[in-house]
C-alpha cells in the first residue's frame, strides 16, 4: 500500500489490550508507524466521536466456498466481514470437499488472499468429518493451520477424540469442538424443553452439548492437548468450562451472538430462520452464556456465521439447515445486549481470539509496528437490521428489523481502507 | 378467526361453544334427504395433503361440498408437490389459483402456520406432525358433548403416545377450555420432554385412572415406537397401558371410550372393547363432516347472507 502514502486515522479514542487513550493513528506501508495526538498525513480517515481498535477476528465463519458458492463465496462473506469491522475469519471446514487436506486448504487460503479480510483455514480433524479416521492435520498444519475441528458435528468417539488430541497435541494446534452428541440429540431441530414439548417439534436436550463438553475437559486433562470449545450455549457447559480454567487446564470457549440474545421461545414462529446448531436455549441459559463472557469465563465471540439461501429458509423447521447469519451484527449485538466496558468486547472480539488462532503478530493490536489492522466504531449511532442490504449473498439474519446501537464505519486491512464510512470498498 | 392453525386460535371457550352451534345446525343439515345447503357457492377449498389421511381428506371433502363449495385436490399423489420443495411455493401456487381457503396435512410440525403467513386465503390445519390436529378436537368435544351435555368438571384421560400425537396437544387445550379436568397417562418415554403450563396431571397408573373418569381416550400406538427403543415391547405396552377387556370392567357404567382412529385392535385397545355401546369411535367419524362444516362456514361464510338454519338449543343436544 506504500503507493498510497500515508494515511492518519483522526479524532478517535483508541482502545487496545493496553487501554484508552484519545489518539491519533498514523499508517504507513501497512504498519502502524505512529499512536499520538495532532497526527496528520497524505491521507484522512475521520475517527471523531468513534473508536478506533484492532481489526475484529471471528473464530467461526462458514464462508460455503467450495461447495454451497449459491449461499455465500470467500469474497462476499469476507466483504461482510469488512463491514462487520472483521480483518481476520477463521472458515471453517465443512465445506463441499471438506477442508480435509493440504488441497483444499490451499485453495480456500489462495481464494482468500484477494479477499477484503484475511481469511486463514481450519482444518477437519476426521477425513471427510466423518468421525472415522484422522486427517491429515500435519500436513495442514505445515501450511499453517492452527485450528482443527469438525464442525457442524462433534467427534462422537471418545477413543478418536482421545487420539486427535494426542495427535495434535504433538503438532503444538488447537482443536475446537462442536459440542453435541449424536445419540441425544439426533432427529432433534430445537431445544428441548417447554417449547419443543408444545410445539411438537423433536428436541435437542442441553445435556447433548454438556456432555461432550464434559468429555472433552477430562481427555484435556488426559492429552494436555488444548481445546477450544465452539458456541456453548447451555449453563452448565459455561460452569464446566469455568471450573476447568480454574484448574488449570488449557481449556477456551466462545460464544455466538445469538445465543446471548435469543431464546428458544422465538421457535413459536415455526420459521426457520431461528434453527440453529446448537439450538437457542433458555433464558437462563442466556443469563449463563452472558456472564460467562462478562467474568471471562468465555473468551470469545464468535458468529457461527451460518448463510443459507431463501429457499432452505422456505421449508418446513425440521427440514430446513441449521444456521444464522452473523458477521454484519456480531459487534453492534455485544455492544447493545452485553452491558460491558468496550474494551472488554474488543477483546472478545479481537485479541483474545487473534491469540487463540495464533496470529496476534498481525491481528488483535493498536501498537506502532503492528499490523494496521483497524477498526472504527462509532458507538452511538443506531441502525436497524436489514438481511436484504447485508454484503453476504444470504440474507439469512434472525435480527431482521431489530434496532441496534453501535456501528462500524472505517476498516483498514494491512493499512487500506476497505470500508470507508460504512461502505465497502472492493 | 382468520386461520385455524390450533385450538388457541378458537378463542377459548366462547369460540368452542360458536363452533358447537354451527355444528349442531350442520348436524341437521346431514340429516336431510340433500344435505347440501349453498352457504360457500362460489368459493373453492384445497387440499394440501404432504401426507396420506383418506379419513380427514374424506371428511374435509364431504364437509365442503354439503356447503356447494369447489373443491381442489393437490394431494402428494397427484401434483409436483413433494419432500423439499419450497413450502412458499407451492403455497403461492395454489393461491394464484384463487383458492379461498387451504387445508394443510403435513409430518412437519408448523407447516401450515409458514404456509399461513404467505398466502391471503384462510389455512386449516388438518394435521401438523406431533403439532396440532384442531378439527379432531373439535369432533371430540362435540361427541362428548352430545353424551355429557358438557364437559365443565368432567374427567378426561388421554392414555397412550402423547409425546408424538397431534390429538392429545389438541385435545389438551381443547378439553381444558371447556372447564375438563385432563389426565395423561402414559410411560416416561412417550411423554413430552416437558408438561411446564399444560393443565394436566399425569398418571403411570391405568388401572387407578380408570375408575374416575368420564371418558377414556385411547391413542394409536405406533409399531416404529418400538425401534426407537421407547418400548421394550408392544406386548408390555398392552400388558401396562392397552384397554384390555378385564380392564374396561374398571371404568364406570356410565363413561365413554374413544379413539381418534385408525385403531390397533389388540394393542391400544381389544378388539371386543372397540365394538362396546361405550365406544364412542364411529359418533367421532360421523361428527367430522359436520364440524369441518362449521369450521369452513366460520373461516369462509362470514358476510354470507345465507345464514344456516336456527340452530337447536345447545343444552338440549343430548342424545
Ligand atoms: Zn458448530
Amino acid at each position: 500500500m506504500s503507493e498510497a502514502g500515508s494515511l492518519v486515522i483522526k479524532g478517535g479514542r483508541v482502545v487496545d489490550a493496553a487501554g484508552e487513550r484519545d489518539a491519533d493513528v498514523i499508517v504507513v506501508d501497512g504498519l502502524i508507524a505512529a499512536v499520538g495526538p495532532g497526527l496528520s498525513a497524505d491521507r484522512t480517515l475521520d475517527a471523531g466521536g468513534c473508536i478506533v481498535g484492532p481489526g475484529l477476528v471471528d473464530l467461526h465463519s462458514h464462508l460455503r466456498e467450495p461447495g454451497k458458492e449459491e449461499a455465500e463465496t470467500i469474497a462476499s462473506g469476507a466483504r461482510g466481514a469488512a463491514l462487520g469491522g472483521y480483518t481476520a475469519v477463521l472458515a471453517m471446514p465443512n465445506t463441499t470437499p471438506a477442508m480435509d487436506s493440504a488441497a483444499v486448504v490451499r485453495q480456500v487460503v489462495e481464494i482468500g488472499r484477494t479477499a477484503p479480510c484475511d481469511v486463514y483455514a481450519s482444518g477437519a480433524i476426521t477425513v471427510g468429518r466423518n468421525g472415522e479416521q484422522l486427517a491429515p492435520m500435519a500436513e495442514m498444519a505445515a501450511l499453517g493451520v492452527r485450528i482443527f475441528t469438525d464442525d457442524g458435528a462433534g467427534v462422537q468417539d471418545n477413543g478418536l477424540m482421545r487420539r486427535a488430541m494426542e495427535y495434535a497435541s504433538g503438532l503444538g494446534v488447537t482443536l475446537a469442538q462442536h459440542c453435541e452428541d449424536d445419540a441425544l440429540c439426533g432427529g432433534g431441530h430445537m431445544h428441548e424443553g417447554e417449547w419443543s414439548a408444545r410445539l411438537g417439534i423433536p428436541g435437542q436436550p442441553a445435556e447433548a452439548e454438556e456432555l461432550m463438553v464434559m468429555r472433552d475437559i477430562a481427555l484435556a486433562r488426559l492429552t494436555g492437548c488444548r481445546i477450544h470449545f465452539q458456541h456453548l450455549s447451555t449453563a452448565r457447559s459455561v460452569e464446566m468450562v469455568r471450573t476447568a480454567i480454574a484448574s488449570g487446564l488449557a481449556v477456551s470457549a466462545e460464544a455466538t451472538p445469538h445465543h446471548f440474545t435469543l431464546t428458544h421461545a422465538e421457535c413459536q414462529s415455526y420459521d426457520p430462520i431461528f434453527k440453529v446448531n446448537p439450538p437457542l436455549r433458555t433464558a437462563q441459559d442466556v443469563a449463563a452464556v452472558k456472564a460467562g463472557l462478562a467474568d471471562g469465563t468465555i473468551a470469545v465471540i464468535a458468529t457461527d456465521h451460518a448463510p443459507h439461501t431463501p429457499e432452505t429458509k422456505e421449508l418446513p423447521f425440521d427440514q430446513a439447515p441449521p444456521g444464522m447469519l452473523g458477521l454484519e451484527t456480531a459487534l453492534a449485538l455485544a455492544l447493545t445486549e452485553l452491558g460491558l466496558p468496550i474494551q472488554q468486547v474488543l477483546g472478545a472480539l479481537s485479541w483474545r481470539p487473534a491469540e487463540i488462532i495464533g496470529v496476534g503478530g498481525t491481528h488483535g493490536s493498536v501498537a506502532v509496528g503492528r499490523a494496521a489492522n483497524l477498526c472504527v466504531i462509532d458507538p452511538e449511532v443506531t441502525w436497524t437490521v436489514d438481511g436484504a442490504a447485508m454484503a453476504s449473498r444470504s440474507a439469512n439474519t434472525p435480527f431482521q428489523g431489530r434496532e441496534l446501537r453501535g456501528k462500524v464505519r472505517h476498516t483498514v486491512l494491512h493499512g487500506e481502507p476497505v470500508v470507508i464510512d460504512g461502505q465497502a470498498q472492493r | 378467526m382468520r386461520h385455524l392453525l390450533g385450538v388457541a386460535d378458537l378463542g377459548g371457550a366462547e369460540g368452542i361453544e360458536e363452533v358447537m352451534r354451527l355444528t349442531d345446525s350442520f348436524v341437521e343439515v346431514s340429516e336431510r334427504a340433500i344435505p347440501r345447503v349453498p352457504a360457500l357457492r362460489g368459493k373453492t377449498v384445497a387440499w394440501l395433503f404432504y401426507e396420506d389421511s383418506t379419513r380427514t381428506r374424506l371428511s374435509f371433502e364431504t364437509a365442503a361440498k354439503r356447503l356447494s363449495a369447489d373443491t381442489m385436490n393437490f394431494s402428494v399423489s397427484s401434483s409436483s408437490v413433494k419432500k423439499g420443495e419450497s413450502l412458499r411455493d407451492t403455497a403461492r401456487t395454489i393461491e394464484a389459483m384463487g383458492i379461498d381457503a387451504i387445508v394443510v396435512r403435513h409430518a412437519s410440525a408448523g407447516a401450515p402456520h409458514r404456509i399461513a403467513t404467505w398466502v391471503d386465503a384462510a389455512v386449516v390445519n388438518a394435521g401438523d406432525g406431533w403439532h396440532e390436529h384442531p378439527t379432531q378436537a373439535l369432533l371430540d368435544i362435540y361427541t362428548l358433548r352430545q353424551r355429557l351435555g358438557s364437559l365443565e368438571g368432567r374427567h378426561i384421560a388421554i392414555v397412550g403416545d402423547i409425546k408424538h400425537s397431534r390429538v392429545a396437544r389438541s385435545d389438551v387445550w381443547a378439553f381444558t377450555a371447556m372447564g375438563a379436568r385432563v389426565t395423561l397417562v402414559a410411560p416416561p418415554t412417550l411423554l413430552p420432554p416437558s408438561l411446564e403450563g399444560w393443565p394436566v396431571t399425569v398418571s403411570q397408573d391405568l388401572d387407578s385412572v380408570l375408575s374416575t373418569v368420564d371418558a377414556v381416550y385411547l391413542l394409536r400406538m405406533q409399531h416404529e415406537r418400538m425401534t426407537e427403543a421407547l418400548l421394550p415391547s408392544l406386548r408390555e405396552y398392552t400388558a401396562c397401558f392397552g384397554l384390555t377387556n378385564q380392564r374396561v370392567e374398571l371404568l364406570r357404567d356410565d363413561a365413554w371410550v374413544m379413539h381418534p382412529g385408525p385403531m390397533n385392535r389388540g394393542v391400544e385397545i381389544a378388539a371386543d372393547v372397540a365394538d362396546l355401546p361405550r365406544s364412542l369411535i364411529l359418533d367421532q367419524v360421523r361428527n367430522g363432516v359436520a364440524v369441518r362444516m362449521a369450521v369452513l362456514y366460520l373461516l369462509l361464510g362470514a358476510g354470507s347472507d345465507l345464514v344456516p338454519p336456527p340452530a337447536t338449543p345447545k343444552e338440549d343436544s343430548v342424545v
